[in-house]
C-alpha cells in the first residue's frame, strides 16, 4: 500500500468548491475533490459531517448552492438526475417489493429499451456476477439482508453506469454479512474498474475497501489520502482520533521545538517544522506504538509506567498506564495475548515504556479531545 | 478553510441553489401541480369566495357590509337554531364518545364472544343515508311508532331527543374506528410494568389507559361534533321545529329563494366546522408523536365484574340499537301499511319520485346513485392518490407542495351544505361558461369528490409516506420516467390503500345527501335524496323501501371491494412470504 496520495492527473469525476447549506446550517463548505477514473474514493466521517449530502449532490438528489461538477469532462452540475450517468445503491437496498430480484436488475434495461433477449442474457450475467445465480425469480422480501443488497448493486451495475454511488450500503447489515460484502464489493469494483463513490461511517470498512479517504468533519475535508497515510500521517487530532485510535497528551514546545514539556516530563519529538518554540501542543501517539518494558534505558522517551487497568479483548488487550511524572493523562496501549504472557504484565505491575520519538505525531494548539 | 462566521449568517429561506436544468417530466411535473391546484381552486376556493361574498351582498347584488349577519343575529329564532346546533352537537358528541369508547374497549381489552362480529356491526351505519336512521326511529318511537303504540309511551321523538339519538348512530363508526386505533397503540409493556408494580386496575385505567389514548378521544370528538353540526338529513326528517343550522341554510334557500341568507348562515356553519377541523389537526400532530415503534400489542383479560358489566350491557346497548335500525327499515320496507296494517307486502317498492317536473322510478334513482358512486370513485381514487403522491414524492417544489398540501386537507372543515350552495353560486349562473355543468352527472360527482377529498387523501399520504422513498431516486438513476416507476411500483405497493380509497368515495356517494341537495335537478336525483323527498311527500313506506336498496347496494359494492381487496392482499402476499 502506498503512502502517498497521487492527485488523479486526469480525474474522471472533479468536485470543485462545493457549498451546500440547509438554512442556517452550512453542510458543505468549499469541497473540492477529485476521483481517478477506476478509482475507489470513500467518503468517511461521523454523522452530520456532509458525506451524504455530497454523494447525493453528486447523484443530483440534493442541488448545492455553489461550486462545479464535472464527471468525464463533462459539467453535470445542472443535469437532473436522470441525465446523469451513475449507479446507486442505498443503506435501505430499495428494492422494488413488487419485482422479483430479476425484474429489479432489469428495470434500468428496461428503460433503455433493449430487446428482451438480451436483457434476460445481461440479467443473468449480473446475477452471477453478485454469486445470485439462483435467486432471479425470488421477490425481496424473500431474500435475506446481504443478498438484498447483492441484487441492490446489480441493478445498479445492470446499465454499466460510469460512476458507482454506494450510500453507507453496508450499514444495515450484520456484522459478519458486512466483513464478507465489504471484500466483494472491492473485488467486483477492481474487476469492473467502475469509478466509486462510497459513504459510510465505518473506519474499517473505509481502510479494507478504499484507494483513497476522503476523511470529512463538520461540513469540510480534514484529510484525503490513501488509507495508510490517514492512519499513519493523520492530518489532525480530528482524523487522528476517528481513525483508529490515539493517545493525546497535552504539552508545551521548550526553546527547541523538538523538545516537549508534559507535565514534569520532557518528551523527544522528530517532527519540529510548523511547530513554534513555546506553544502549546498535542503530542499523539498510537496504542500498538507505545513499547512496553523496553530492556535498553538509553533510548529516548523512556518512562517508568504502571497498569492501572487492563481490558481482554480476544487476540489482544488493552493497557491503561499511568506514566511516572503525568499521573492526570493516562495512555492506553495494546499488546498481543503472547507478548503480554511473555512479558509477565498484569494489573498492577510496573516497567518502563517507550514512546519512540518518531511515532510521535506533534499537533499544534491544546485540542479538545475526549481521552 | 472554513468561511468567515458572518457567511453563516443567511436568510430564512437560506442561500440561492444552482438549480437543475428542466426536462420534460419537470414541465409535466408542474403542469400536474398546477391542473390539481387549479381544480381546487376553481371547486373549492372560488365558491366558498363566492359564497362569502354573497353574505355581504343584499338581494339586488349590492355591497351591504355586514348587514345580514345583523339580521341574522336580531332575530330570536335565528339565534335560536344556532343554539339548538351547538347543543344537538355537544349532546351527540358526548354520548356518541363515550359509547364508541366503552364499546372499543371492551372488544380490545374484555373477554368477549364474536369480536369480529361486533366491529362490523360498529360499521354498520355508514351503508345508511344520515335521514334513514332518523325515518327508523320515527317508526319506533314516533307518534305512530311501533314503541309509542304498544307501550303508550311518547317519548317525544320530534326535535333534539330524535335528532341526537339519530346523529349518536350517524357518527358512531367514524368515533369507533378513531377510538379502536388509538386503544390498539396501547403497549402491553406499560401494563405488565404496572402490574408488576401491583397496581390496581381502577389506577391503571386511569394512570395508563386514558392517557394513551387522550388524543384519540379528543379526536373522536372533533369529528362527531363536526359531523352532528354539518349533518342535515336527521334534523331535516325527524327536527320538526327544532331548527339548526343546516336545515335553517335549506329552508332560507329552496323555501325562501334567500340566498344571501343562506350564504350568511353556511359562513356561520363554517365557523365551528374549521376551528374543530384545526384543533384536531393540532392534536393528531401530537398524537403522531406518541407512538413509538415496537409495541407490545394488547390482549383482552378479565376486569372487574362492575366493569364487564357496563361494557357488556354497553355492547349490547349499541348492538340492538343499530341492529334495530336495520331491521326496523328491512321490516318496513315490506309492511303494507306502518303501523296500521303491518302484512307483508312488495307495493313500496314500485313507486315514483314526484319531482317538480319529472318522475323517476326506484331503478332510476338507484341506477343515478350507483353511477355517481362509480364515477366519483373511480375519478376521486385517480385525482386524490394521484395529488397525494405528487406531494409526497416530489423533490423540491416545496412551496407548490405545501399549498397543495394546505387545499387537500381543508375539504374537511366544509360541511357538505356549505359546499353544495357555494356551487349555486358559481355553476348556476347562466352567462357564466361554468354553467354548461351545472345539473349535470359532472358537477354532482366533482362536488362529491371535494366533499370527501381529505380523508382519502390522508390515506394516500399515510400509504405513500410508509414507501421507501428511495424507489424514486433508483428509478431516476436507472433514466426511468417518473411515471413509469409510479405504475410499474407505487401503485402496485399501495393498492391495497387504493381499493380502500375507492371503497370510501363510493360508499359515502352513496349516501350523501347534504352536499347534493342544491344540485340536483329533475332528471338525476339521487337515491338517498330521493327517500328525502319520499319522505317530504309522506310516503314513508316507499322511502324505507328506497333506503333498504340503498342499503343492499352499499352492501353489494362493499363485498365486490372486499374482494378487490383479498385478490390485492394474496398479490402482496406473494412478494413478502416465501
Amino acid at each position: 500500500m502506498e503512502l502517498t496520495a497521487k492527485e488523479p492527473k486526469d480525474p474522471y469525476l472533479r468536485i470543485e468548491n462545493i457549498r451546500k447549506t440547509f438554512g442556517d446550517l452550512v453542510a458543505l463548505d468549499d469541497i473540492s475533490l477529485t476521483v481517478g477514473d477506476g478509482e475507489f474514493v470513500t467518503l468517511l466521517g461521523p454523522s452530520g459531517c456532509g458525506k451524504t449530502t455530497l454523494l447525493r449532490i453528486i447523484a443530483g438528489l440534493e442541488q448545492h448552492n455553489r461550486g462545479e461538477i464535472f464527471q468525464a469532462g463533462r459539467n453535470i452540475s445542472r443535469l437532473p438526475p436522470r441525465q446523469r450517468d451513475y449507479g446507486i445503491v442505498f443503506q435501505s437496498y430499495a428494492l422494488f417489493p413488487n419485482l422479483t430480484a430479476a425484474r429489479n436488475i432489469a428495470y434500468g434495461l428496461e428503460n433503455r429499451k433493449r430487446p428482451k433477449d438480451e436483457i434476460n442474457t445481461r440479467v443473468e450475467e449480473l446475477l452471477k456476477m453478485v454469486g445470485l445465480p439462483d435467486v432471479g425469480h425470488k421477490y425481496p422480501a424473500q431474500l435475506s439482508g446481504g443478498q438484498q443488497q447483492r441484487i441492490a448493486l446489480a441493478r445498479a451495475l445492470a446499465v454499466s453506469p460510469g460512476l458507482l454511488l454506494l450510500d453507507e450500503p453496508l450499514s444495515a447489515l450484520d456484522a459478519r454479512v458486512r466483513i464478507s460484502l465489504r471484500l466483494e464489493i472491492k473485488d467486483l469494483q477492481k474487476k469492473l474498474g467502475v469509478t466509486t463513490v462510497f459513504v459510510t461511517h465505518d473506519q474499517e470498512e473505509a481502510l479494507v475497501m478504499s484507494d483513497r479517504i476522503v476523511v470529512m468533519n463538520l461540513g469540510t475535508i480534514d484529510q484525503i489520502g490513501t488509507p495508510l497515510q490517514v492512519y499513519r500521517e493523520p492530518a489532525s487530532p480530528f482524523v487522528a482520533d476517528f481513525i483508529g485510535m490515539m493517545n493525546f497528551i497535552p504539552g508545551q514546545t521548550n526553546n527547541d521545538p523538538c523538545s516537549i514539556r508534559c507535565g514534569s516530563l520532557a518528551l523527544r519529538c522528530i517532527e519540529s517544522d510548523s511547530i513554534e518554540p513555546h506553544s502549546p501542543v498535542t503530542v499523539a501517539i498510537r496504542p500498538e506504538d507505545i513499547r512496553l518494558r523496553v530492556e535498553d534505558p538509553t533510548g529516548a522517551n523512556i518512562i517508568s509506567a504502571k497498569v492501572k487497568a487492563l481490558e481482554f479483548l480476544g487476540s489482544f488487550n488493552r493497557l491503561t498506564l499511568t506514566l511516572e511524572g503525568m499521573d492526570e493523562f493516562p495512555v492506553v496501549a495494546e499488546v498481543s495475548i503472547h507478548r503480554m504472557r511473555d512479558m509477565f504484565i498484569h494489573e498492577g505491575s510496573s516497567f518502563p515504556v517507550q514512546l519512540p520519538p518518531e511515532q510521535l505525531r506533534i499537533y499544534p494548539g491544546k485540542v479538545g479531545i475526549k481521552s | 478553510m472554513s468561511a468567515p462566521a458572518v457567511s453563516l449568517r443567511i436568510g430564512r429561506f437560506g442561500e440561492r441553489v444552482v438549480s437543475q436544468r428542466l426536462g420534460f417530466e419537470d414541465y409535466l411535473r408542474r403542469f400536474l401541480f398546477i391542473i390539481v391546484g387549479l381544480g381546487l381552486v376553481l371547486f373549492m376556493i372560488y365558491p366558498l369566495f363566492r359564497l362569502l361574498m354573497r353574505s355581504l351582498e343584499n338581494r339586488g347584488g349590492e355591497f351591504v357590509g355586514l348587514d345580514n349577519y345583523v339580521i341574522y343575529f336580531t332575530s330570536a329564532v335565528n339565534r335560536a337554531s344556532l343554539i339548538n346546533s351547538l347543543n344537538i352537537s355537544f349532546q351527540s358528541m358526548v354520548i356518541c364518545v363515550l359509547l364508541a369508547f366503552i364499546y372499543a374497549y371492551g372488544l380490545s381489552r374484555v373477554p368477549l364472544v364474536g369480536r369480529r362480529i361486533f366491529q362490523g356491526v360498529a360499521m354498520l351505519p355508514i351503508f345508511i343515508p344520515s335521514l334513514v336512521q332518523a325515518l327508523a326511529f320515527i317508526y319506533i318511537f314516533g307518534n305512530n311508532g311501533i314503541f309509542t303504540r304498544v307501550i303508550g309511551i311518547n317519548i317525544g321523538i320530534y326535535g333534539a331527543t330524535g335528532i341526537i339519538m339519530s346523529e349518536v348512530f350517524y357518527a358512531f363508526p367514524h368515533a369507533f374506528i378513531i377510538l379502536s386505533t388509538a386503544l390498539a397503540l396501547a403497549d402491553a409493556r406499560l401494563y405488565e410494568a404496572a402490574e408488576a408494580l401491583r397496581t390496581k386496575g381502577v389506577r391503571m385505567f386511569l394512570t395508563i389507559t386514558l392517557p394513551g389514548v387522550k388524543f384519540g378521544i379528543m379526536s373522536a370528538c372533533f369529528v362527531v361534533f363536526t359531523l352532528a353540526i354539518t349533518d342535515f338529513g336527521a334534523p331535516k326528517v325527524v327536527g320538526g321545529d327544532y331548527n339548526v343550522l343546516a336545515t335553517d341554510i335549506y329552508n332560507k334557500v329552496i323555501g325562501q329563494q334567500n340566498f344571501e341568507m343562506g350564504a350568511t348562515i353556511s359562513t356561520l356553519l363554517l365557523i365551528p366546522a374549521a376551528a374543530a377541523f384545526i384543533l384536531d389537526r393540532i392534536v393528531q400532530r401530537r398524537q403522531v408523536a406518541m407512538v413509538s415503534s415496537g409495541i407490545k400489542p394488547m390482549s383482552p383479560k378479565k376486569h372487574q365484574p362492575l366493569a364487564q358489566i357496563i361494557v357488556y350491557s354497553v355492547i349490547a346497548l349499541v348492538t340492538i340499537y343499530i341492529i334495530g335500525v336495520y331491521f326496523t327499515v328491512l321490516v318496513g320496507a315490506f309492511t303494507n301499511f306502518w303501523p296500521y296494517d303491518m302484512s307483508f307486502s312488495l307495493k313500496n317498492f314500485s313507486f315514483y319520485v314526484a319531482g317538480a317536473h319529472h318522475r323517476a322510478g326506484a331503478v332510476h334513482v338507484l341506477w343515478n346513485s350507483v353511477q355517481m358512486a362509480f364515477l366519483t370513485s373511480v375519478f376521486g381514487t385517480i385525482i386524490i392518490f394521484g395529488s397525494a403522491y405528487l406531494i409526497e414524492k416530489t423533490r423540491n417544489l416545496n412551496v407548490p407542495r405545501s399549498l397543495l398540501y394546505l387545499l387537500s386537507i381543508m375539504p374537511l372543515s366544509i360541511p357538505g351544505m356549505v359546499l353544495g350552495l357555494s356551487y349555486i353560486f358559481v355553476f348556476n349562473i347562466p352567462a357564466s361558461p361554468l354553467y354548461a355543468v351545472y345539473g349535470t352527472m359532472t358537477i354532482l360527482v366533482i362536488n362529491t369528490v371535494i366533499h370527501y377529498y381529505t380523508v382519502p387523501f390522508l390515506t394516500a399520504t399515510t400509504a405513500l409516506k410508509q414507501m421507501d422513498k428511495e424507489f424514486e431516486y433508483i428509478g431516476e438513476s436507472l433514466e426511468a420516467p417518473f411515471y413509469r416507476t409510479f405504475m410499474k411500483v407505487t401503485v402496485p405497493v399501495a393498492l391495497p390503500a387504493i381499493i380502500q380509497i375507492a371503497s370510501y368515495l363510493f360508499l359515502n356517494a352513496m349516501v350523501t345527501i347534504s352536499a347534493v341537495v342544491f344540485l340536483f335537478v329533475p332528471g338525476n336525483e339521487l337515491a338517498a335524496l330521493s327517500v328525502m323527498l319520499l319522505d317530504d311527500a309522506a310516503r314513508s313506506g316507499q322511502a324505507m323501501a328506497l333506503s333498504l336498496l340503498i342499503i343492499v347496494t352499499g352492501f353489494t359494492a362493499r363485498g365486490l371491494f372486499y374482494l378487490m381487496m383479498r385478490g390485492a392482499q394474496k398479490k402482496t402476499q406473494e412478494w413478502t412470504i416465501g
